[in-house]
């Protein structure tokens, strides 16, 4: 057996390890629920609330945003993580074993990805229920919704990684929450984005949770939906062409970063930061 | 050639230097198969700074490394596996159990067995060996600091390292767990085939883990050898003290037993309460020390040894 395909194998059993972790513990399981169960509360307030004359429910235009927003999400989810690993030595501990930073890696994709898997379906099933006006019957829409949120899982978690190299500390990671807030608000996820000023649709067409949101609403809701949209179109290929170009992105740029991150590792780095951290809480 | 001829780390005039400050000057040494050397010194000689360099975290300034037969600077996977890494935890893999994660960190090795060492070390014979055994099935984080210790100890012997590196083994350790996790280093080292080098600032750690005591301060090695052949060869002033006519007197000297008999020659029965106190190796590692300092900052010093303190 070769080394790497070894590597790659412990790589996974480390991510299903992590996702176990993550489930059967009450802190990770709350912050697994918050999110979904906020979303839900939400979506039940917009349920009824119809968008301007078009006679589309904003509940049910919601709906597959979030589900797009969550997606993105997992970016901040593994620029966190990555930060935290750094300060704690977990990264250190990678480097110090044979092929560790190509399973770490690997690890970390799976437990990212799975983690975002159960957090959709925590969010997706009870909405489903919640929610009418949605075109959700044969294996059209499952299909697109697979390949929108596989592209987009490839298009954010090497942005996330490098983000998490990025940042030095996991207090500095707060500084992240501001932009993607903002990136957010503008994407389109909570009221339609045409009804944006032009000039932050171009804003938003930039980043890849505009087009996650496009691509899940043009799976879940019925083609009639595009009315609202820009172009008055669900506009695939630009969905796959951008979020394939953010994908491309991240893989050539993140094994430079984290390669360089991983280079500067050391037991003082960490022993530094160790003490910076107890410092601040003693 | 026999394995306990064998070079594994072979450093000549490596240097370090962070913007205009050096670090590192000229240090040279070599460790043989099978050796356990200590590199003792200060906080802040560089100890920590040489052995990241030989781990192959850290690139150096200039000299020649090698470790294993490859400069550590380009170490590739394979000579990875060969070198284990005791790294300080602190509260990284919290949510792991212990026997989950040697088990995982040892599935990387499993390619790099050889003709001589299979690897990696089966995950409960190595928590037996540690003294785990009835925490293997415990989380990480809620061990205790020693326990936690002996774990680091574990992780960076799963891989059945042939060259193993500790930097400051010891430190924030109760004297119990201390003297555990001396005696765990100690059953490694006796079997011979694991070399070991370890950084400390504490002489009695290097006196009790070590072969081979090399004394590194501001960036040079001033010292090399056993602890017996350092007490001899920088030899420490014994102390002498006596009282004559109700005077007490002190005199430091290498000469303690004649210096003994000269005294009584010159004054017989006036000499009450003679005591003479050995040099010991921690009197060697602090004139070391200090000679080496002295020599840095007042090149006129004046040997204190040559002063007799009277009064």
């Amino acid at each position: 057996m070769n080394p790497t395909a070894t590597a790659l194998r412990a790589g996974w059993s480390r991510g299903l390890i992590e996702l176990r972790q993550t489930l059967t513990n009450g802190g990770d399981l709350f912050n697994h629920f918050f999110w979904p169960v906020l979303m839900l509360a939400t979506l039940f307030f917009l349920r009824d609330v119809s968008f301007e004359q078009s006679g589309f429910m904003l509940g049910a235009l919601a709906l597959p945003s979030i589900l797009g927003m969550n997606a993105a999400m997992g970016m901040v989810t593994m620029s966190q993580i990555l930060t935290a690993d750094r300060e704690d030595g977990t990264l250190l501990r990678a480097k110090a074993t044979p092929h560790g930073m190509q399973g770490y890696l690997v690890g970390k994709v799976v437990s990212v990805s799975g983690g975002l898997l159960v957090d959709v379906a925590i969010f997706l099933i009870p909405a489903l229920f919640l929610i009418s006006g949605l075109s959700v019957g044969g294996p059209g829409p499952w299909l697109t919704l697979s390949w929108v949120l596989a592209l987009g899982l490839v298009a954010t978690l090497p942005l996330g990684a490098v983000l998490g190299s990025v940042f030095t500390s996991t207090r500095s990671q707060g500084l992240l929450t501001l932009p993607i807030l903002a990136m957010i608000a503008i994407s389109g996820i909570f009221y339609p984005i045409a009804a944006l000023p032009e000039w932050v649709q171009w804003i938003a067409q930039g980043f890849p949770i505009y087009w996650l949101g496009l691509g899940m609403r043009s799976a879940l809701l019925p083609g009639s939906a595009a009315a609202v949209e820009i172009d008055e179109s669900w506009r695939h290929l630009e969905t796959a062409g951008a979020l394939g170009a953010w994908a491309v992105l991240g893989l050539l740029v993140a094994p430079v970063v984290l390669r360089r991150m991983a280079r500067r590792e050391s037991g003082s780095t960490v022993a530094e930061r160790r003490e910076r951290a107890l410092r601040r809480v003693g | 050639m026999t394995t306990s001829e064998t070079v594994v780390l072979d450093i000549d005039g490596l240097r370090m230097r962070y913007g205009s400050v050096d670090v590192l000057h000229d240090v040279t040494f070599q460790v043989r198969h099978g050796e356990v050397v200590a590199l003792l010194g200060p906080n802040g000689a560089g100890k920590t700074t040489t052995i990241e360099i030989l781990e192959g975290f850290r690139a150096r300034s200039a000299g020649r490394v090698e470790v294993l037969g490859a400069d550590p600077a380009h170490g590739d996977e394979p000579w990875r596996a060969r070198v284990g890494v005791v790294l300080q935890s602190w509260r990284d893999h919290g949510k792991w159990r212990v026997r989950e994660l040697l088990a995982h960190l040892g599935s990387y090795y499993a390619d790099y067995s050889t003709e001589r060492i299979t690897r990696p070390w089966a995950a409960d014979t190595l928590i037996a060996a540690v003294g785990l055994t009835e925490h293997a099935n415990k989380k990480i984080r809620m061990l205790s600091g020693g326990q936690r210790r002996r774990l680091d100890v574990a992780i960076g012997l799963v891989g059945r390292p042939e060259l193993v590196f500790l930097d400051e083994p010891g430190s924030g350790l109760d004297p119990v767990a201390r003297r555990e996790f001396h005696d765990l280093v100690q059953g490694l080292a006796d079997e011979g085939e694991t070399t070991i080098l370890l950084t400390t600032h504490d002489l009695n750690e290097a006196e009790n883990l070590a072969d081979r005591i090399l004394v590194l301060n501001h960036g040079r090695i001033v010292a090399d050898g056993t602890a017996a052949e350092l007490a001899q060869r920088i030899a420490g002033e014994d102390q002498v003290r006596w009282t004559r006519d109700g005077q007490h007197f002190r005199h430091s000297t290498t000469e303690s037993t004649a210096f003994a008999f000269d005294l009584f020659q010159q004054y017989g029965a006036a000499i009450e309460n003679l005591e003479i106190r050995r040099a010991s190796l921690e009197d060697t590692y602090l004139s070391l020390v200090h000679r080496a300092e002295s020599g840095r900052y007042e090149a006129a010093h004046v040997n204190k040894a040559e002063e007799e303190v009277a009064r």
